[in-house]
């Protein structure tokens, strides 16, 4: 079984958004909800970088831990899901998340945080594959059809890597030996305690 | 001879610029290091404990990329606050039922003599009540958040402790506004009963009326009972003031902001449960005559002689009482 991870290759983002954008669209997210996001760090100054981040589907993830009602899971491919029915919008996940990853509908509207909502490595949730329900509550399951997600796919400088954490891996470490840098896998020591090195 | 010389300058200079350049260009390849000014993760960590920038997306807060904080609240969240919660609450109720083998309840030593005086009046027992049903309903859910996952979870199911949790999580939230209400008014009616002085010290000295045998004089709030209405008052503020800032996301503060509010919530809450724990046995099956000052408002006369003498003695002054057998005798 695969691995699956994400890795912005930071020295090829051009903080187009692209990837923002597909996600919003190919999951129907809901207003005020953004899955993905681009950060562009020292913005105008020399060394500036742009970062696209979503849910890293950490290794031992914080939120699948501090959840009280045990609504999150990892899936055999490292995909970490959350059933909408059984989360009850505590807020929890979204205290221990070191990215920011779990979003509320509701944020602000006190007892009332709806269902959280966030990334799902375009593999949608514990509903049938491919059903309405699951495309409701969690956006398309590009994984059951074999695709890989969206964000990634389409990226236009293919800054963006999305699958198994092996390849990707490969992948970026290739790249760094033949042009001769890399700023690194950003926050897989965080998602995953160990980096690419290079 | 002057079109040879200016031919092998010619010659001589393209070899030299030639030489020149081909001698530059690896310097210039290597010198060309896009990432050399570039920022580093895991220096903007060292240095903040997190990575912020700026997005174009209107959710100003989610520029934060990257906070691995939530580690350390996590491991608070999952281990310490179940250390906490476990010893205080469950190391409380050992406690007190060893002292109720070993001390018994506190009987009226001179029985009841039939006459009752006011104790509290039926707003102060209003205002008891309601807060107390809310720290009941507030503690068991809020004990549902930290140890429902490990003890309930595995005897409901998912789907039902999923439920029950749902509502649990509303009746914490909602009931948050009558609690804090009740620590407000409770704060401000009895707040001039409440003021330490020189008589608690003596009070304690003698170690009250239930851990010593004997009665040390009391005005109408003795330590102990000053001790729980501080409690109350300085956790029940900080437990709704953490409270609600958790209930209105970045109003107050960022993720950290948070992360510290759940931390100062969660342990002060099991400490408050454990003190209120305390608080139940004295008022109920701990002491004699007790529990009618908070259920009719009436006290028996001889409860206020042993347990408050100086406050039934100023009682009786104000009230002009005359009779000889109500006037308290300082028990030694």
């Amino acid at each position: 079984m695969a691995r699956m991870k994400f890795l912005c290759d930071a020295d090829r983002c051009i903080e187009c958004n692209a990837c923002v954008t597909a996600c919003k669209n190919e999951h129907e997210v809901p207003w005020g909800i953004n899955r993905r996001r681009v950060v562009t760090i020292n913005d105008g100054k020399p060394g500036e970088r742009s970062v696209s981040m979503a849910c890293m589907h950490c290794t031992d993830a914080p939120c699948a831990a501090v959840c009280p009602v045990n609504c999150i899971y990892t899936t055999a491919d490292g995909v970490v899901l959350h059933s909408k029915d059984l989360c009850i919008g505590c807020g929890y996940c979204f205290y221990a998340c070191p990215f920011g990853a779990p979003q509320y509908p509701k944020v602000g509207n006190f007892g009332s945080r709806g269902k959280m909502d966030k990334c799902t490595f375009c593999a949608g949730g514990p509903e049938a594959d491919g059903s309405k329900a699951e495309y409701e509550k969690y956006g398309a399951n590009r994984l059951a059809e074999g695709k890989l997600p969206l964000c990634a796919e389409m990226c236009s400088t293919k800054s963006l890597l999305a699958g198994d954490g092996e390849i990707i891996a490969q992948i970026y470490k290739e790249r760094v030996m033949k042009r001769g840098y890399g700023s690194g896998a950003w926050g897989w020591k965080t998602a995953y305690r160990e980096t690419i090195e290079s | 001879m002057v079109c040879f010389a200016r031919f092998a300058r010619l010659v001589i200079g393209t070899g030299v610029l030639l030489l020149l350049i081909c001698a530059a260009s690896p310097s210039i390849a290597q010198q060309v290091n896009p990432t050399a000014s570039s920022v580093k993760e895991q220096q903007l960590l060292q240095e903040l404990n997190r990575v912020q920038g700026r997005v174009s997306i209107p959710d100003q807060r989610s520029g934060v990329l990257e906070q691995p904080a939530g580690r350390e609240w996590r491991e608070f969240r999952n281990v310490t606050l179940h250390w906490i919660g476990g010893v205080a609450i469950l190391g409380m109720l050992a406690a007190l039922i060893i002292f109720y083998l070993t001390r018994g309840m506190v009987r009226l030593q001179s029985g009841r003599s039939g006459r009752t005086l006011v104790r509290f009046s039926s707003f102060e027992r209003f205002v008891h009540w309601m807060t107390a049903t809310c720290f009941i309903v507030l503690a068991l859910s809020g004990l549902n958040v930290t140890f429902g996952r490990t003890l309930l979870l595995p005897l409901m199911g998912h789907e039902a402790f999923s439920e029950w949790s749902q509502w649990a999580k509303y009746a914490h939230n909602y009931l948050s506004f009558p609690f804090t209400i009740g620590v407000v008014l409770i704060f401000l009616m009895w707040l001039a009963g409440n003021i330490p002085n020189k008589v608690d010290a003596a009070w304690l000295k003698r170690g009250g009326g239930i851990v010593g045998h004997d009665h040390p004089p009391a005005y109408r709030f003795n330590a102990g009972q000053k001790a729980i209405y501080w409690i109350v008052v300085i956790g029940g503020g900080l437990v709704a003031a953490t409270g609600y800032e958790l209930m209105f996301p970045f109003y107050l503060s960022g993720i950290e902001g948070m992360q510290l509010a759940q931390v100062v919530h969660a342990t002060v809450a099991m400490l408050f449960m454990a003190v209120m724990l305390a608080h139940i046995y004295i008022g109920t099956i701990g002491m004699e005559g007790a529990f009618e000052a908070m259920g009719s408002g009436t006290v028996d006369v001889n409860w206020a002689k042993e347990h408050h003498s100086l406050w039934l003695e100023q009682e009786n002054a104000r009230t002009g009482a005359n009779d000889a057998r109500t006037q308290p005798t300082a028990a030694e």
